[in-house]
């Protein structure tokens, strides 16, 4: 029998993040990750470790505590200077199979999610992809979900094992990964009930950082596993690392948000510049649906959505855009939205907390001075 | 040499798309479409044909309608199709599917200088997995995200995008490329496409035609060999209505920004 149907699930603990650094520098999602890896660890009675790769990168390790990692697993060798599938793979695989972590969770960067899937190959266990939420504790999923699905109460409430190779199985301690499918259409549940460890790649953007801790910053324990690793391992030459020259919007950190969609076809600069107006009134940054992403209107990083940003301002201003499902899987959770759309039938306005029925090249004007009259009255 | 491509027919959830009551997708009810990325890596692969001349095989796996979008990819100037298809394979997640495909692709066979080409990842699903777990299964080297390709020989620069720019990685053949929309436009099928590719041959690999391949086990493919399972799955419930302002003149717009002030929002 291959090793892996012998696996003993009970001796898989901790909840490891996979600590993302690019060029020295951590990336914003992996505090994000910590601080929900805290809770996690906490339901389940185990520790959080951060699992930190790269060349003198131990110095980074206080940040990741702070932020509730009770332990950071740091892998230093020069062939880990730069990121590589082969290289990283190799590496976390050996300290998995070592050290065991339950649950293992890497942000869904365009480098997390080629080193996840990897990972999770060659170590033979589930991997669950770009998820929007997670849980252990059974109560606090059954209110996740009574509040974020239209599952009925009654069925939500009669929840509790799950059929798992013809036998019910009791899911109380698996890691309950939740992640939109079909373009947001769908939400799905997925567990890992047989192997560990259980892993996911998460939205980033999605997680809350929790406030930084400067006593547990402090009191981090660092762990140095052994490990090999050999250039025969890596097999991809990185020639060069090159970053965007334009200095790029930051949705995900972003209060106010004034998105464009398509609705400024008749004007497409002019319906920018206002966007960029009301931004700029606000404090905040101009977004684009896929459309005006796709029509080549706004780079790339300006989108919101499925296929671009999760983001959850306190407000978000929607400018001539419809409201397609896959938009509004990443804008959703906004505290405001505001919706400014000629047509009154536009789904935007159901998810918006105000709408506004009209041609968004008038309103807005008019809502950049009466801002700028109230902000002169206080 | 030979470019082995590996694409998925998607339900196209850009346009409507239905839900039954139980909270799965009507199928029935929407177009199915070739996966997008799949596009781009399908005309990398038929660039790199037009220059070298080398063997295009597209390959997928799925119920027998999917071997209508390989004649499609054949239109497009594809060699021959693949369909992986059987009752054993149904209920997959992303490892199983990748057990399956990279035994197809070895079936196939990948010599030296040979390229396995995925598009970046599937709208239906959106995971990314499968691309880089078949080149685990294979133990080839893979580069993901790639929006250029320039091949010289046996080595191939792939420009690799970051969300903050990009890296220039070089990997030897054969190895394993994922596709994103930036990489290419897509060609259209031709008349003469259209008309040749009835002509050309499309395979079908059923379990028999894998089984003996060690990565073909029932502990490793479809359902029962899938590490992961749904525990549930569920519909999003609507936002509850907020407000609709009357009127979109300067009255409106005092009012909103009264509203937003006074939830200290501004």
């Amino acid at each position: 029998m291959p090793e892996y149907s012998n696996m003993q699930l009970e001796n898989y603990k901790n909840v490891w993040v996979f600590c993302e650094q690019r060029q020295g520098k951590l990336m914003p999602t992996d505090f994000e990750l910590i601080s929900e890896a805290r809770r996690l660890a906490d339901e389940l009675g185990v520790k959080v470790c951060g699992l930190l790769l790269g060349d003198k990168v131990e110095g980074l390790a206080k940040d990741l505590a702070g932020y509730g990692a009770d332990e950071i697993i740091v892998c230093e060798h020069p062939l880990l200077k730069d990121y590589t599938t082969g290289g990283y793979t190799t590496v976390i695989c050996q300290a998995i199979e070592a050290l065991k972590p339950e649950v293992v969770l890497f942000g869904a960067t365009n480098i997390g999610r080629d080193l996840g899937p990897r990972c999770a190959a060659r170590l033979h266990t589930g991997l669950c992809a770009d998820c929007t939420h997670l849980d252990v504790d059974m109560p606090t999923y059954k209110n996740f979900l009574k509040e974020n699905s239209t599952l009925p109460a009654e069925k939500i409430d009669g929840m509790g094992t799950a059929m798992v190779m013809g036998e019910q199985h009791d899911v109380s301690r698996d890691l309950k990964m939740t992640r939109p499918a079909f373009g947001g259409h769908l939400m799905a549940s997925i567990i890992c009930p047989r192997f560990r460890p259980a892993m996911a790649t998460v939205r980033p953007g999605v997680m809350k950082k929790a406030p930084f801790d400067q006593a547990k910053a402090d009191a981090v324990a660092i762990v140095k596993p052994e490990f090999t690793l050999a250039e025969s391992d890596i097999r991809t030459e990185v020639l060069e690392t090159v970053k965007a020259a334009k200095k790029l919007v930051d949705l995900i950190g972003a209060d106010y948000i004034v998105s464009v969609g398509r609705g400024i076809a008749s004007d497409v600069e002019g319906g920018i510049k206002l966007a960029e107006e009301l931004a700029a009134e606000l404090g905040g940054v101009v977004g684009g649906s896929r459309a005006t992403i796709d029509s080549g209107w706004l780079s790339a990083d300006h989108q919101v959505g499925q296929t671009g940003k999760t983001v959850h301002p306190k407000v978000y201003i929607a400018l001539g855009i419809s409201g397609a499902i896959q938009h509004k899987a990443g804008m959703q959770d906004s505290e405001c939205i505001v919706a400014i759309n000629k047509n009154s039938a536009a789904p935007m306005f159901e998810i918006a907390d105000y709408g506004i029925c009209g041609d968004l090249f008038k309103v807005v004007p008019m809502l950049i001075e009466s801002i700028r009259a109230l902000k002169a009255a206080k | 040499m030979k470019i082995i491509v590996c694409i998925k027919q998607v339900p196209d959830t850009s346009g409507k798309v239905a839900v039954n009551p139980d909270g799965t997708l009507d199928r029935a009810s929407m177009q199915t479409i070739t996966n997008p990325d799949d596009l781009n890596a399908v005309e990398a692969a038929l660039k790199i044909k037009d220059a070298t001349g080398c063997e295009v095989i597209v390959v997928t796996m799925g119920p027998a309608p999917a071997a209508g979008m390989l004649r499609e990819a054949m239109a497009m100037g594809a060699d021959r199709a693949v369909l992986v298809s059987a009752r054993e394979f149904g209920g997959s997640d992303t490892y199983a599917t990748s057990q399956i495909l990279a035994a197809a692709v070895k079936r196939i066979g990948v010599e030296k200088d040979d390229i396995v080409m995925c598009g970046r990842q599937a709208i239906d699903g959106d995971t990314a997995q499968v691309g880089p777990q078949i080149a685990e299964k294979l133990d080839l080297p893979q580069v993901t995200y790639a929006a250029d390709i320039q091949k010289d020989g046996d080595k191939i620069t792939v420009r690799r995008m970051l969300e903050d720019g990009y890296m220039t990685i070089r990997v030897e053949t054969p190895c394993l490329l994922t596709c994103i929309k930036e990489l290419n436009s897509p060609r259209y099928m031709n008349i003469k496409g259209i008309y040749d590719t009835y002509n050309k041959p499309l395979d079908v690999f059923d379990y028999e035609t894998l089984k003996d391949d060690p990565l073909i086990d029932p502990t490793t493919i479809g359902l029962k060999g899938s590490p992961t399972n749904i525990l549930t799955s569920f519909t999003p419930p609507l936002k509850g209505a907020g407000m609709m302002l009357e009127g979109a003149d300067h009255a409106t717009t005092d009012k909103l920004a009264e509203l937003l002030a006074a939830k200290h929002i501004i």
